[in-house]
């Protein structure tokens, strides 16, 4: 059976690669917009892109390869909504392994590129299920700001950034205040002070464009121009400064509004005081990390546009910051009107990103769970694909089929969010992945364990 | 034993029967008093229930059986009848529609801190290691546990754990005692206390104990120093039970007590269940030589990740092992996990189940279960069925936890776990519908008052809230 799998993929090897047209059929395609699915339902792709999908009857373009999907289902790629995909090989006490602990002298200036490892083996793991995305934010070390995270794709390839500096990343809960000196207060105020030092130097950064016309709006562009090569290093500074000058110099995208800010709070008051920051600083573009107890606040987070990336099934009061949890959080923030989408927050963030799709299963499940608020399927997949994209402004680029999207596909052997359908074949940018992985050949050296004319380790 | 030692023997059993005047004159040796080897008595007892009957449910009997349009009976706390629509409703009984509905014995989890790291986990609720010393067998799990963890009650609705094993954690060789656990809320452990099952001990092999001391300069600091540190105690605790063993035959006067010895000297008794907390197949294959080497069983290997190199071992020995579906690469020692582990060990004839380690895996072994069944199908794995795979979720577990005579099953005369799920368990669309423990419906999702809400979360934001 191994063998034969390993036939197939070779002879769909030749499919994919970029500059090639292919058409995916008979398969039930989800577009990760949050429609439902569509039984028998077409993908084209051309150069990397989609170029539609649906239930459209479309003459195949000319020279196109056609996959047969029929009993499978089709969705863009999983995108993990907030991880730390591809910086650690190893988590716990196996030194040089992994870059997630970091207390050097520096914090939001902090550029998680540099530690992701596209060969990591966790990145392999998570292709393997479908993952093809994933927003991966540094860990913080004894600031509340962790620094840049990035966009990362997981293709067997030495390019694995989509969009470098996406997002700066800060602790503004229980954690932060444990990093600001033990209190919220305490947190509140660096923050802040970060910010009026960020402002001293804005005046040098580099002008916001207005956006024209048809140009993309500077904001949604996947590269952040890199705040700490700019002339803000000239920049005179007052003398009562806390942040390193590349610290403060990299806040000032974040000031402008051309970097995202995630927040990470779970507490209700937390998510208040955070939404409350755009008071003054009106350029700040939030996103809550986490936001356990959203549901009690729902209605205010919907008004303030604020997308959330939460954990789907967190359902206990693990933390005093988190009392207020349950299962039911992701389904009434999103019926108030937030946009949501499913993160592997403070849960094995750095390698179980395939849980995701499991997670949304089980939003899914709530439905049907008398005074429990859950989601549907099509809005549940979407959680995992298109929001995330969304919240970043990249929901024209990443995360769904729609036409133009970049060709992250993946075929299903059923339905993706049972957990027990697996990822059959996986394209990234519209380039045919390989599945196989460190575990998948551990699998097959032991799959008959009789005694052979050699050792195991010559089976490979 | 010698000659010598045999008349020995003879003469003392003869003086404690007779005494001793005529055959020498010697003092009487005072009788030999009985150890309470049961000093924090379950005080557990089920509630009431009513007689019911799940009729036209598809049911999973635990024992690898599936009953299309299956009945179900259950009274006086215990399953009375499993079978087809042939069984009859005795009078008097409460029918319950299953159709499109599952059923199937309770969720055992061999492997949970529940109570000893509870929510919220704050520095004055960890309960869980006593790291004071690498060999702490004279601790007991129970003494931990607090019962308002309201982890037990999410377990219970959304996992449908019925039963569960609570352990110290992996920081020492010898971590102490363990509990088994009816998951009903009590004011007390004892409680929620399972009668009769007998005591676990957890043990540790690998780089939790090595890392823990020898990163204070102690012993052991690598995995040689865990076995030899290992081996040190069972031979004081072998020279114990010789001890022991004599005084409750012969009396005389009694031997100093020694609580971490107790519990060893329960291990060799074969008393006491090891559960062996161990990734690594070859620090396996040590812990069974240390096993032999000592004379005791080893019951189940907890978290196993590496089980499937050995699988033909463990089915030789005759060990559980116990494992999540997919967890990997956390620490060197799970780095070679891969997600055929369950279904591969199955396959070798060794007895696996599917354990959570943690408050949120608890609630969703079910779905771990399925991601297992479906990695082994796809591997090729022969025979394999979701009725199969429930034996990993109960009746192995009780196996392993030595409570299979009692629950695990539907077989007719265990106790009445039983969990109605709401459509195909090995779906991540389904959830338990309602929950029955020794035949009382501890859970209803359509009756908020059969619902338990912990002393702890009275009162708080969220109180009572489906969760």
């Amino acid at each position: 059976m191994i063998a034969r799998l390993a036939g197939l993929l070779l002879a769909a090897a030749a499919v994919g690669a970029q500059g090639q047209t292919f058409v995916i059929r008979g398969g039930t395609v989800a577009l990760g917009d949050g429609s439902e699915p569509i039984p028998n339902g077409t993908v084209v792709v051309r150069d990397g892109r989609v170029v539609a999908a649906g239930g459209m009857q479309m003459k195949l373009p000319a020279g196109a390869q056609v996959i047969d999907a029929t009993g499978k289902w089709v969705t863009p790629g999983i995108i993990g909504g907030f991880t730390r995909l591809g910086i650690s090989e190893v988590d716990l006490s196996a030194e040089g392994s992994e870059d997630v602990s970091a207390n050097g002298p520096f914090s939001a200036a902090i550029d998680v590129v540099p530690s992701v490892n596209p060969l990591a083996s966790t990145i392999a793991v998570n292709r393997a299920d479908g993952v093809t995305r994933a927003l991966v934010s540094p860990g913080t070390g004894k600031s509340i700001f962790g620094g840049q995270g990035a966009v990362i794709d997981t293709g067997a390839d030495m390019d694995p950034i989509t969009a470098a500096r996406k997002f700066q990343f800060v602790e503004l809960g229980e954690t932060g205040a444990d990093k600001a000196g033990g209190s919220r207060s305490s947190a509140f105020a660096l923050f802040r002070n970060a910010l009026r030092e960020a402002s001293q130097l804005r005046r040098y950064a580099v002008p916001m464009q207005a956006s024209r016309g048809q140009e993309p709006d500077e904001r949604d562009r996947p590269i952040v121009r890199d705040p700490n090569e700019s002339r803000i290093y000239e920049a005179r500074r007052n003398e009562d400064v806390l942040l390193t000058r590349y610290d403060a110099a990299a806040l000032v995208p974040v000031l402008q509004g051309r970097q995202y800010l995630f927040v990470h709070v779970e507490r209700a008051s937390d998510i208040l005081n955070v939404l409350s920051l755009t008071h003054d600083f009106p350029g700040l573009k939030i996103v809550l990390v986490g936001a356990t107890e959203g549901w009690t606040v729902a209605d205010r987070i919907a008004r303030a546009g604020v997308p959330v990336i939460a954990s789907a099934v967190n359902d206990l009061p693990a933390s005093f910051e988190q009392l207020a949890a349950t299962q039911s959080n992701v389904g009434r923030m999103r019926a108030a009107g937030v946009n949501v989408s499913i993160g592997m927050i403070d849960d094995n963030d750095t390698r179980n990103i395939f849980a995701q799709r499991q997670y949304a299963g089980n939003l899914v499940a709530l439905q049907r769970v008398p005074g429990a608020a859950g989601v549907s399927w099509g809005e549940a997949l979407a959680m995992i694909t298109s929001r995330p994209a969304e919240a970043i402004g990249m929901g024209r680029e990443i995360g769904s089929l729609a036409p133009g999207r970049r060709a992250d596909v993946v075929i299903w052997s059923g339905d993706p969010l049972e957990g027990s359908s697996a990822a059959e074949a996986v394209f990234i940018d519209g380039v045919r992945q390989p599945l196989e992985n460190h575990q998948t050949r551990l699998r097959d050296r032991y799959r008959y364990l009789p005694r052979r004319d050699l050792p195991e380790a010559y089976r490979h | 034993m010698s000659n010598k030692g045999r008349v020995a023997l003879a003469l003392a059993a003869v003086c404690l029967l007779t005494g001793c005047a005529e055959l020498g004159g010697k003092p009487k040796a005072a009788a030999p008093i009985r150890i309470n080897e049961d000093p924090y008595p379950s005080t557990y007892v089920r509630y009431p229930g009513v007689l019911t009957v799940i009729r036209h449910a598809t049911v999973f009997d635990g024992e690898g059986k599936q009953i299309n349009d299956g009945t179900v009976i259950f009274g006086d706390g215990v399953v009375q009848g499993i079978g087809g629509p042939e069984l009859a409703t005795p009078a008097g009984a409460q029918e319950i529609d299953g159709t499109g509905k599952f059923v199937t014995p309770g969720v055992i989890d061999i492997h949970s801190h529940l109570g000893d790291y509870p929510s919220p986990g704050v520095e004055s609720q960890s309960d869980g290691n006593e790291a004071t010393s690498p060999a702490r067998p004279e601790v007991w799990a129970e003494h931990s546990v607090w019962p308002q963890d309201p982890g037990f009650t999410r377990a219970l609705m959304n996992g449908g754990v019925t039963t569960l094993q609570v352990l110290p954690g992996s920081a020492n060789l010898f971590g102490g005692r363990s509990v088994t656990l009816k998951n009903v809320p009590a004011r007390t452990a004892q409680g929620m206390k399972f009668p009769g099952a007998p005591y676990g001990l957890k043990m540790a092999c690998g780089e939790n104990p090595k890392r823990v001391y020898g990163s204070k300069g102690n012993m052991p600091q690598t995995r040689m120093g865990n076995i030899a540190y290992a081996r040190g105690v069972w031979i004081k605790a072998q020279a114990y039970k010789r001890k022991w063993d004599k005084y409750e035959r012969n009396g005389g006067e009694m031997p100093e007590r020694d609580l971490a010895m107790d519990t060893l000297r329960g291990v060799l008794a074969g008393k006491i269940l090891v559960q062996n907390h161990c990734y690594r197949a070859d620090e396996m294959a040590n812990m069974i030589d240390m096993s032999h080497e000592f004379g005791y069983k080893i019951a189940a290997f907890h978290h196993a990740v590496e089980s499937y190199k050995i699988a033909d071992l463990l089915a030789r020995e005759g060990i559980c092992s116990a494992m999540w579906a997919d967890w990997y690469g956390f620490k060197m020692e799970s780095y070679d996990a891969i997600k055929e582990n369950i279904p591969f060990v199955h396959n070798a004839g060794a007895c696996a189940i599917v354990h959570s380690d943690d408050p949120n895996g608890i609630q969703r072994l079910n779905q771990e279960a399925a991601k297992a069944l479906a990695d082994g199908i796809r591997a090729g794995i022969p025979n394999l069925s979701e009725a199969i795979a429930w034996t990993w979720l109960s009746r192995n577990p009780a196996q392993a936890m030595g409570i299979l005579d009692k629950t695990g099953t539907l077989a007719p005369g265990k106790m009445a776990d039983v969990v109605l799920w709401n459509g195909d368990p090995f779906s991540d669309y389904s959830r338990p519908e309602r929950v029955w423990i020794d035949g009382a419906m501890m859970y209803d999702a359509n009756d908020p008052k059969h619902r338990p809400v912990t002393d702890f979360e009275l009162g708080q934001p969220g109180e009572g809230d489906v969760k």
